[in-house]
């Protein structure tokens, strides 16, 4: 079957097999080695990419099911904020699921600014302002680190969380 | 991953049929149970029929009630408005269950239809009743840490995987289906089976049948879902309960109670619920009400644990609801 999508910007026309993933199609077809293949069955999130602007796992997802989509990798998020402030913040040690951490990021950024509740929110009727360690923790938890640069990964996203409730919506 | 055709359902009724007219069709939504499952080998469709995109994503208010399509994602269900006032229990459980990247993907009528994490119904190297019917169930003699401690089996004893399935059982959901002979509305408790000699059938809908919503009705404000798991996020649960109750003057006007995590459905706990109705508000009634609905339970060797822990799950919820301690 034929498919389209826009990859970091760019358009692809690609033909694929209905039992091709999101991920393999990235990675074996269009060359986008910036997604990562870690467990390839849902349970690391090393290759999280945002489709159509939502944060999801691409190793489950059939590329036949996303005809059209818009998908930003984490090569496509070089500039942000969010990446930027994994680097300062030492982030990462072997960096392998770094792209997924930092696509999760961006995701989960996002929902929060939506007022989205978390299972750590106490009261999940009121909508959420602003990011306790707690809650990056439980929002981040799809995405494991084997390294453990948890603490850095956290206070990463922190700094990103807290310098776009200063200024508004736009600093991630 | 052997080969399949695919096609994208045009209308609910096209679905219905193109799965209904083929033995080897399965519905597509989401994917995140069902293409795992492709890739370790435990589903070996001919044909995938999608219906992600089918105009079922709405959550709308019913004269008395909700209405939540099938294909409304959970991470959508979790943060809607309706649902985190009305029925907090279903957000709190939505919330409980995989990741954001997960609940990005996984849909009402899929998370329903997901099946057990039982790891020898996803290892094909060994026997398995859910999946070869006959075969044997590994659990029983093996790693069976995990598994259900009521209405199980000799045939079987795998958990449903389910946290959403839990709450909307304990809010008298009810999933709307249609088939090719037309609609019809089975309640969400009795939705999924338990294994008996068929362990091959977890629910009870017939081939084609698809879900299109789900209806919880009236409102469900003092409500509650409590999840132990091995770790604190990103894991299903031991033992879960959602607990929705009414208090009047110190008095247990209505309690509607669903224990996960241990039976091969959500389990409706009547036992506790009938122990609770007209009780007074206290300590020992709670524990009475677990130990009631509890007595039934035929746990394993390896996990006679999750009755104690299903016990003091299920009385920290009641206590946290009727205002005491957390």
């Amino acid at each position: 079957m034929e498919i389209t999508w826009t990859v970091d910007g760019e358009l692809f026309v690609l033909a694929v097999e209905p039992r091709v993933t999101v991920l393999d199609a990235l990675r074996e077809y269009l060359g986008v080695n910036s997604v990562k293949k870690g467990c390839d069955h849902g349970q690391c999130g090393a290759c999280t990419a945002l489709v159509d602007g939502r944060r999801v796992l691409t190793c489950l997802s059939l590329a036949v099911q996303c005809d059209g989509a818009e998908i930003t990798t984490a090569a496509g998020l070089g500039e942000r904020p969010v990446a930027r402030a994994f680097v300062e913040h030492d982030g990462f040690q072997c960096g392998y699921c770094t792209p997924g951490q930092v696509c999760s990021a961006v995701g989960m950024l996002d929902e929060a600014a939506r007022g989205w509740p978390s299972h750590v929110t106490e009261d999940v009727a009121a909508d959420v302002d602003g990011l306790s360690d707690d809650e990056i923790r439980e929002r981040m938890s799809g995405n494991l680190c084997r390294c453990g640069a948890y603490v850095n990964i956290v206070a990463a996203i922190r700094e990103v969380a807290e310098r776009a409730s200063r200024a508004g919506e736009g600093a991630r | 991953m052997n080969p399949f055709d695919y096609e994208q359902a045009t209308d609910v009724a096209h679905a219905v049929g193109a799965v209904t007219r083929n033995p080897g069709a399965v519905f597509l939504a989401g994917g995140t149970n069902l293409v795992d499952h492709l890739k370790l080998g435990v589903s070996d469709p001919e044909l995938l029929v999608d219906v992600s995109r089918l105009p079922l994503d709405e959550v709308r208010e019913l004269p008395d009630g909700v209405r939540v399509g099938a294909a409304v994602r959970n991470s959508d269900l979790a943060a809607h408005p309706l649902i985190r006032r009305r029925f907090p229990v279903l957000a709190q459980a939505l919330l409980a269950g995989a990741s954001g990247q997960l609940r990005n993907l996984a849909t009402t009528g899929g998370n329903l239809m997901q099946r057990t994490r039982c790891p020898y119904f996803q290892d094909v190297t060994t026997p398995c009743n859910k999946r070869r019917p006959g075969a044997g169930c590994s659990a029983i003699g093996g790693h069976h840490r995990d598994a259900a401690i009521l209405g199980t089996s000799q045939h079987c004893v795998a958990t449903h995987p389910s946290d959403m399935a839990v709450a909307m059982a304990a809010l008298d959901g009810v999933v709307r289906v249609q088939g090719d002979g037309g609609e019809r509305g089975i309640p969400v408790a009795e939705f999924h089976r338990l294994p008996g000699d068929e362990p091959q059938r977890d629910t009870v809908l017939r081939h084609g049948e698809l879900i299109t919503a789900v209806d919880l009705p009236g409102t469900a404000s003092r409500s509650v879902y409590r999840k132990v798991r091995e770790r604190a996020s990103y894991a299903f649960a031991l033992v879960s309960v959602a607990a929705v109750v009414e208090v009047e003057d110190g008095v247990v006007r209505e309690a509607r109670i669903a224990l996960g995590g241990v039976a091969h459905k959500p389990w409706r706990a009547t036992q506790a619920e009938d122990a609770l109705r007209g009780a007074v508000v206290g300590e020992q009634v709670f524990r009475d009400a677990a130990e009631a609905e509890l007595a039934a339970a035929a746990p394993l060797a390896g996990n006679a644990f999750k009755v104690p822990m299903a016990r003091n799950t299920l009385v920290a919820a009641l206590r946290q609801l009727t205002g005491g301690q957390r």
